[in-house]
């Protein structure tokens, strides 16, 4: 089976351990994702102006790719892009006016229409693939592991777009128990990690990030578990400065849910890219006979 | 007969004549085909103005009369009066809106003109064809049903029977008192409310006119106003009602425990319980889902040990049925489940509390006798009171609950009284609109309380310390902030009992988009419905407090009592009329039917359909289905609706 795949910037830079471990254990578990061609960033955010039309032409030329190669179904990773991905296709589906001028703007591509499906890889594994599918060829189940699932905002909101209850999600969760771990049920997993406020407003970033971190360490989690990159940057990338902001603080990894699948299906641990994690995990799963 | 029409045009002040050329229609209307005379007059329903008609009416032999005005909902029935007062069947009256239709929506002169003298021609031709009809009356039986043992249903019973016309009260718990019993202080007195409710219910109880029927449900209406049918299901308490003494020694006996409702699960009942200690019936009632006799057949422990040999094993349900002339329908409301907003944490983390929780945790006779403690029995350092849980939500229900931001203050003082706590009121708007609410909030905003003006987004556990963390936004200061106490109070949304679909249909009343039941007029009718001789009371007309609550009960009561005091009832004379001669006997029209007006019955060997003219409504469905054309509503026949289009097309 083949899967369209859009993998989006930093996959391929600074997150290649989120898709190196997505596409080995999608293999592993027969399924080929196959990276789109020619595509192009996502937007990174979607624009909330009522003049955004320009916003739109970057996650609309990347549906025209998906179209144009014959698929009607698109798989992202990263959360961010997923969302303006889906929610660009929405607007292209819904806003008859919006469409017909973004179409007549991009006079050298083909119409689009809204015709293609945006999915996460979560809902892939929750429905295409189902929980059963996988606990059954668990290799090394993740026993032990205090694992705390977190959401973000984006796989969630706006409600239209969310793969699962907007409040009180589970996919995570499900997902994480799937791989034998303990589940850390903390009450900050659908917080924001403060997203691009770390850009301009640094300690509202470090204070909204340490928020979540001790909440989680105070849940007596070991890891985070993440499924996107600014995240991970400003939830791991930040410890060092959260350290020296709140001295009590004393650090926790997070880890992308590929990488746990990886390693839980007993995949070759260079696939995971341990060494690219901000904070690093390999002593963790060491101690608990998982490495 | 020669027909002798009289037109009246009406300025409504400028309402009408401000965008209608009230003159021009008037000389348009005295050219038509009989008309008689024509004229325009500032405000027909004034005094003045219904004496011009009259006189007319006398002087120039009037036989018909036609009022271009306002909506007939307005003053139809004024002008038909007054055509009465001059001697004229009121039925030989038309009534032409060219205000709401006309003068309001329009702004263009010429075209306005235009269309009222269109709509003025179109009553000219229809009262044309009028005849006089027949004003029939009915009996009403002075009894009455009222629906719900709250304080609603209380007020309304006693209001009622004081005039010593029998009221059947019927209560689906065990026992009356509703919610209201439940509660521990009322907002803005602070008086107790169970004080001022059991003397009520005890008078429920003692009063020679009101028969109580507790533990028991209506399962099926029929009739009409002044004459409805109401079966009454008496649910099997299996325990005699007049051998019981209420003394308790079965439910200190019995072993089998489950939460208990009146005390909003806070502490547990027996399989056999008297829900309270002032319960009104006070007798005891085995719940059959819990009793491990029914289960198993073994135990009867409550049996051996009643002196006064009250337990019954073997009483089934009884089914009752009762004569009443009207009904009061005051089934309360239900709360809204915080379990239904995740992100509140309620049911999921300790200490989070529904505000009737908090309710029996303050009362003097509740489980905690009257402390506020913790799960881990510590009296809180700090609590917060979460305002518009569900609703003005969007989410959830859009309306206010309108008792919350009260009840709100009300714990703010009760916990500033009671414990040493520092007290967060996390609301959106602050409504107090009652009497001696402002005044409440002004008292309670000088007792220390800390009022944060804004919604609160969650509610997560520290399982360190056991605190709550709050977060919220303060949209005073423009912050967002997060808030740590030890306890919470969520004030759910009121909501419409999750039954009142299927009470609206026993009853035929209707529903508001919210869930609530529908008034016939929102400022004008508030306790009528549209289904006449059915009234509703309290909540479950929509959110309110006691005041206003015992208001509208005494209200609907007042309703009721003019009913049984004038003794008859007017039947619509614009009802369906069968030609015998014409009909199938098909049966469509009984199909149609709402109210269960046609009965397809045989005369003289033949089927046809039969109207019973109590039921009727004149609505017309059986008019239109009727494939014969032998079903006619008067004052609505072919000839009258025809004219009229003829003549809006001729324009």
């Amino acid at each position: 089976m083949e899967l369209s795949y859009y993998p989006g910037c930093t996959l391929k830079t600074k997150a290649r351990n989120f898709e190196d471990s997505a596409i080995a254990f999608m293999t592993a578990l027969g399924i080929n994702l196959k990276e789109i061609t020619r595509w192009n960033c996502c937007g990174a955010v979607y624009s909330l102006a009522d003049d955004d039309l320009i916003h739109q032409l970057a996650p609309v030329r990347d549906l025209i790719r998906v179209k144009e190669q014959g698929q009607d179904k698109v798989v992202a990773l990263c959360s961010l892009c997923f969302n303006t991905l889906k929610r660009a296709n929405l607007l292209m589906r819904n806003d008859a006016e919006k469409r017909k001028t973004l179409n007549s703007f991009m006079d050298d591509e083909i119409d689009y229409n809204g015709e293609v499906e945006v999915v996460h890889l979560l809902e892939v594994l929750r429905d295409d693939i189902g929980w059963k599918t996988i606990s059954d060829r668990l290799k090394v189940p993740l026993k032990h592991l205090k694992l705390a699932p977190y959401y973000g905002c984006t796989l969630l909101r706006p409600q239209e777009v969310a793969i699962d209850q907007v409040e009180r999600p589970t996919i995570l969760h499900q997902l994480l128990q799937a791989l034998g771990a303990e589940l850390i049920d903390f009450p900050f997993a659908t917080k924001c990690c403060s997203s691009f406020q770390a850009v301009g407003n640094r300690e509202v970033a470090l204070e909204s990030a340490w928020n979540i971190l001790s909440s989680a360490v105070s849940w007596q989690a070991e890891a985070l578990v993440v499924s996107c990159p600014l995240c991970d940057f400003n939830l791991a990338g930040k410890q060092e400065e959260i350290k020296q902001k709140y001295r009590e603080f004393k650090g926790i990894p997070t880890l992308y849910f590929t990488q746990l699948l990886a390693l839980a299906l007993g995949l070759d641990r260079k696939v995971c890219h341990f060494e690219l994690n901000y904070q690093d995990p390999q002593p963790l799963l060491e101690s608990k006979g998982l490495l | 007969m020669e027909r002798r029409i009289g037109v009246y045009i009406c300025h409504c002040g400028l309402n009408i004549a401000g965008t209608v050329n009230v003159a021009e229609v008037a000389r348009y209307a005295g050219t038509l085909d009989s008309v008689v005379i024509s004229r325009d007059y500032g405000y027909l329903c004034s005094d003045i103005g219904q004496g011009l008609i009259k006189k007319d009416i006398k002087e120039l032999g009037l036989n018909r009369v036609v009022v271009a005005a306002c909506s007939p909902r307005m003053h139809e029935l004024t002008f038909r009066n007054a055509c009465q007062d001059a001697g004229l069947n009121p039925y030989l009256y038309e009534h032409a809106n060219i205000r709401e239709q006309c003068s309001w929506p329009h702004t263009d002169r010429e075209l306005a003109t235009n269309k009222a003298k269109a709509l003025t021609h179109a009553a000219v031709r229809r009262v044309y064809y009028h005849e006089p009809l027949e004003v029939k009356e009915a009996p009403v039986n002075p009894n009455v049903l009222v629906v719900g043992g709250g304080i609603a249903g209380i007020q309304a019973a006693l209001d009622i029977a004081n005039g010593e016309h029998k009221v059947y009260l019927v209560e689906r718990e065990p026992s009356i008192g509703g919610h209201m019993i439940q509660l521990d202080r009322t907002f803005p007195t602070l008086d107790c409310s169970e004080c001022i409710l059991t003397p009520k219910m005890t008078e429920v109880r003692q009063h020679p006119f009101i028969n109580l029927l507790a533990y028991s449900e209506v399962e099926a209406v029929s009739g009409f106003v002044g004459d409805f049918k109401v079966k009454v299901r008496k649910k099997a308490r299996f325990v005699d009602e007049n051998k019981c003494t209420g003394c308790g020694v079965c439910e200190q006996k019995c072993p089998w425990k489950t939460d208990s409702e009146f005390e909003a699960g806070l502490a547990k009942r027996k399989a056999i319980y008297i829900p309270f200690p002032q319960a009104v019936p006070n007798v005891a009632t085995i719940d059959k889902k819990l009793c491990v006799y029914f289960k198993t057949g073994k135990c009867r422990a409550c049996e051996k040990f009643c002196d006064a040999g009250a337990v019954d094993f073997s009483q089934v349900d009884q089914i009752i049925e009762v004569e009443v002339g009207s009904i009061i329908i005051a089934t309360g409301y239900d709360i809204f489940d915080p379990r239904l907003m995740p992100q509140y944490g309620y049911g999921r983390y300790d200490n989070i509390l529904t505000g009737l929780e908090f309710e029996r945790m303050t009362s003097a006779g509740g489980p905690t006798g009257g402390r506020v403690l913790l799960k881990s029995g510590k009296e809180p350092e700090s609590v917060a009171i979460v305002h518009c849980v569900g609703s003005r939500d969007k989410n959830y229900h859009e309306y206010c609950s309108r008792v919350c931001c009260m009840y709100g203050l009300k714990y703010a003082h009760l916990l500033r009284e009671l414990t040493k706590a520092e007290v967060y009121e996390m609301y959106i708007d602050m409504r107090s609109f009652g009497e001696g609410y402002e005044e409440f909030y002004e008292r309670i905003s000088k007792e220390g309380v800390n009022f944060i003006r804004g919604k609160v987004a969650e509610i997560a556990a520290d399982p360190v310390d056991g605190k709550l963390i709050v977060s919220c936004a303060d949209t005073v200061i423009g912050k967002a902030l997060r808030v740590s106490v030890d306890m919470v109070i969520l004030c759910p949304a009121l909501k419409a009992r999750s039954d009142t679909e299927q009470v609206a249909k026993t009853f035929t009343i209707n529903r508001r988009a919210d869930g609530f039941f529908l008034e016939r007029h929102v400022k004008l009718d508030p306790v009528a419905t549209p289904t006449d001789g059915i009234f509703i009371a309290g909540c479950c007309e929509g959110p309110k407090d006691i005041p206003d609550t015992v208001a509208q009960a005494s209200a609907a009561a007042a309703k009721v009592l003019s009913l049984i005091s004038k003794g008859r009832i007017t039947l619509e004379s614009a009802i369906a009329t069968v030609d015998e001669t014409r009909c199938l006997g098909c049966g469509r029209c009984e199909e149609t039917c709402n109210f269960h007006a046609p009965k397809v019955v045989a005369k003289n060997g033949v089927m046809v359909s039969e109207i019973n003219e109590t039921l009727c409504k004149g609505c017309g469905a059986c008019a239109v289905v009727c494939p014969s054309g032998a079903m006619s509503i008067r004052h609505f026949t072919r000839q009258q609706v025809t004219s009229m289009v003829e003549a809006l097309t001729e324009a």
